[in-house]
């Protein structure tokens, strides 16, 4: 037996003994889903005991190194980690911005501190981060941003605000883009970090078509931010003024992590649940879902593809982008098509027998899918200009 | 194992770009042939050259003097094929024809596959019976003859049928038409009495041909696999056969689409290069999106297919279906994005557009995949 398939029969006894069977259904609603965090409440006994073992053995961040509280499994180990779970369907220990964005952003530009620190509360769940990128006036055109941050001396006072920030409300910390330099348009962002706890900053939830509000506004109103949290640990990311490497990295990641390139729900077929759903198909309605059962297994296969090049660096760097605009496009395709097979009884937005009108509500959040992150036409702008070559873009 | 190229397979990939772009080109071997209105569709010149690269057998065992390697393999090839355009037996004789013959006696192998690995001999297959790709319901009759069989029936086109050795005809033994079970694949040689062509030209100046087999007397030894158990060698041999057309078309999309963006960066309208006009720079990198979906569903379908897997099928179907919407998109697209020069026979974009036309038909289009998916399905 290979050494890989060693690791995939350990993982498998693993898995069976540590992932109790409420944790390997479908994730139904947010309450399913765990984040962590300073004020983090467990659903039931199993979300607490998947979540401690996972956290114990290194599995809520595994391909992160050990000394950060990953597993310090290989790309190909990560792979098969990945794929024992999909295959008993078990939910993910922990969920947060910080294993997503954060993370990745601080193994590639963090200081030795800043990993020890903030990586290892990220993945002991102890540490909520969001992420303050957007503003009013500051959509995708992203770098236009004002939010302002005056220097001090070893701190700076920050004012202004963002928009569409995900779960400001319940988060603690925050990854924010601060104008440092108001002459310099890309060289004058800094990649902060500080404690939405600190006194001056406010969130306000934005409630959505969906009727649930998952982003916030947040103001920041005098915010007294520290250049330094202690020895080898600053309150910023990279280069003071030089974020915007930063904040174009992390997108990277969120592009990759909203692609759902990983695999899941995103990048299943439905054709058959649809038709155990609705019972007898239209036959137009089956085509089109066989269509979409095409597209979504051979995006699942792009997805495989494009994971396992980027852990051996042989994907476009724009790639990311490429796979954001067609699994986004796909995952509304998805829902469009899961409410004209549900038909009615999908319009319900209260019953208990649709989970408080959950695929109704589901369809419409995937709406936000081609807009954040950058949208599905700035996508096609970075693909242009970057993979294409195209004159102009 | 990671989905992309191992090392040997990326040198294979190196090698059968080079080799391709100069002497499988569009000038030197399609518009060649094609302009001298050749009957066999194809050079056999460059067919021994295939041979002295190791392609012709590239699917054959070791142990029959082939290369043995697999679909991914054969399928780097046949994108090299398909980005070039390249008339070529390969995929009726290399990978059809070998996959058919990997499970005849030894006798049958010894007959026919040091001719196909020595570029000597040209195969095919006979499986449909009209304009569109049924497999399932075979009528073309093989009876008992004294040791043998006796061949009546049609098959239709049939690719490159006239210029074969040798033809693998899927034929009926027992049962009724549409029935799974009774069938048997036969090695019919070219010279065999009562069979006959009706050679037809197709869009893409390939050569297909019906063919009629008026009581063909055929000899046991002519039997590939099992009597009436043939069923399984066909679904052998479509998969190979619909992830090669993948891989095929895959290279087909891509030579339109490179085509498309470089056209894109030259020419000029209205005082700018048109790839300048966001109008066209978002439908240019829609294709890439999909053209890079179509690549990955089809080397992740030809490795399930090495690997012996389950899942293989399926993901053939897949596959085949969603290349034919990418390369489908990467012609239509070429075509339009060139405007009047696009139209015009000297220039190359519309030589993509006609021959994914006649690869979209071959082994299934789009829409029999997509049902195929939907069936397998549970739906």
């Amino acid at each position: 037996m290979s050494d890989l398939e060693s690791f995939r029969a350990e993982t498998r006894e693993w898995l069976e003994a540590n992932c109790p069977p409420e944790m390997r259904k479908p994730v139904r609603d947010e309450a399913d889903v765990y984040w962590g965090g300073r004020n983090a409440t467990f659903k039931n006994d199993a979300q607490k005991a998947w979540f401690e073992a996972a956290r114990d053995k290194g599995f809520t961040v595994p391909e992160w190194p050990k000394e950060y509280g990953g597993a310090g499994l290989s790309p190909a180990e990560g792979k098969v980690l990945r794929q024992e779970m999909a295959r008993i369907g078990a939910r993910p220990p922990l969920s947060s911005f910080g294993i997503w964005m954060l993370g990745p952003a601080l193994l590639h530009f963090g200081t030795e501190g800043q990993k020890k620190r903030f990586l290892s509360e990220i993945a002991a769940g102890e540490i909520r981060w969001c992420q303050g990128y957007s503003e009013p006036g500051s959509g995708s055109d992203l770098v236009s941003m004002q939010t302002f941050g005056e220097d001090k001396g070893d701190h700076w006072v920050v004012n202004g605000q963002k928009i569409w920030t995900s779960y400001a409300d319940e988060a603690d910390w925050i990854f924010c883009l601060v104008r440092t330099d108001k002459q310099n348009k890309y060289q004058g962002i800094t990649f902060m970090l500080f404690d939405m706890a600190g006194s001056g900053v406010s969130t306000k939830p934005i409630k959505l078509i969906s009727g649930n509000s998952p982003f916030c506004e947040t103001f920041f109103d005098d915010v007294k931010v520290p250049k330094s949290y202690g020895e080898d640990c600053p309150g910023y990311v990279g280069e003071i003024n030089r974020g915007w490497d930063v904040a174009k990295y992390l997108l990277g990641h969120e592009r990759e992590m909203i692609s759902g390139a990983g695999g899941g729900d995103r990048t299943a077929a439905i054709g058959a649940a649809m038709k155990r759903n609705a019972g007898e198909l239209d036959p137009v309605l089956r085509a089109e879902l066989a269509q979409f059962d095409v597209d979504a297994l051979a995006y699942s296969a792009m997805g495989e593809k494009f994971l396992d090049e980027l852990k051996v660096g042989k994907a476009h760097p724009a790639q990311p982008n490429m796979m954001k605009y067609a699994g986004t496009e796909l995952n509304k395709r998805r829902h469009e098509l899961m409410m004209a097979a549900g038909g009615s009884r999908a319009l319900e937005w209260e019953s208990e027998e649709t989970g408080g009108g959950k695929g109704a509500r589901n369809w419409l959040r995937t709406k936000a899918n081609s807009i954040e992150g950058g949208t599905s036409e700035v996508m096609l702008n970075v693909i242009s200009k970057r993979i294409l070559d195209l004159p102009g873009a | 194992m990671p989905l992309y190229y191992d090392d040997d397979q990326a040198m294979l990939a190196e090698t059968a770009q080079q080799f391709m772009a100069e002497e499988g080109a569009i000038a030197k071997q399609l518009r060649h042939w094609r302009d001298r209105d050749c009957k066999d569709g194809f050079g056999h010149g460059l067919w021994k050259q295939f041979a002295e690269m190791g392609f012709t057998g590239m699917l054959v065992g070791e142990d029959d003097g082939g290369l043995g390697m697999g679909n991914v393999e054969a399928g780097i090839v046949l994108e090299n094929i398909g980005r070039n355009l390249t008339p070529s037996p390969f995929l009726s004789s290399s990978v059809l024809a070998a996959t058919a013959l990997k499970h005849g006696s030894d006798d049958v192998r010894g007959r026919w596959l040091p001719g196909l690995i020595e570029g000597e001999k040209v195969y095919t297959v006979a499986i449909d019976e009209g304009a569109k790709h049924r497999p399932e319901t075979i009528a073309c009759k093989a009876e008992k003859s004294g040791n043998g069989f006796k061949l009546s029936g049609k098959k239709d086109y049939v690719v490159y049928g006239a210029s074969s050795e040798m033809i693998v005809v899927a034929a009926r033994t027992s049962g009724d038409d549409s029935d799974s079970d009774g069938i048997t694949l036969f090695a019919v040689p070219q010279d065999a009495d009562g069979m006959s062509h009706d050679s037809v030209r197709l869009v893409d100046s390939s050569m297909a041909s019906h063919v009629t087999f008026d009581g063909v007397e055929l000899d046991g030894d002519a039997v590939i696999g099992e009597v009436d158990g043939g069923r399984e060698v066909l679904n052998a041999m479509l998969m190979a056969g619909r992830v090669g057309a993948a891989a095929e078309g895959v290279g087909v999309a891509q030579g339109a689409m490179d085509m498309t963006i470089d056209y894109l960066k030259q020419r000029k309208q209205f005082g700018k290069l048109i790839g300048e006009f966001q109008a066209l720079q978002h439908r240019a990198a829609h294709l890439y999106s999909e053209v890079e979906i179509a690549r990955a569903v089809t080397i992740k379908a030809a490795q399930l297919l090495d690997g012996g897997s389950e899942k293989a099928d399926l993901m053939a179907s897949v596959a085949k279906a969603k290349v034919a919407k990418a390369a489908g998109l990467a012609v239509k697209e070429g075509v339009q994005m060139h405007g009047g020069i696009g139209m015009t026979d000297e220039y190359d974009i519309g030589l993509y557009m006609k021959r994914d036309r006649a690869l979209q038909e071959f082994l299934g289009d789009q829409y029999y995949h997509a049902g195929r998916v939907a069936e397998m399905s549970g739906y």
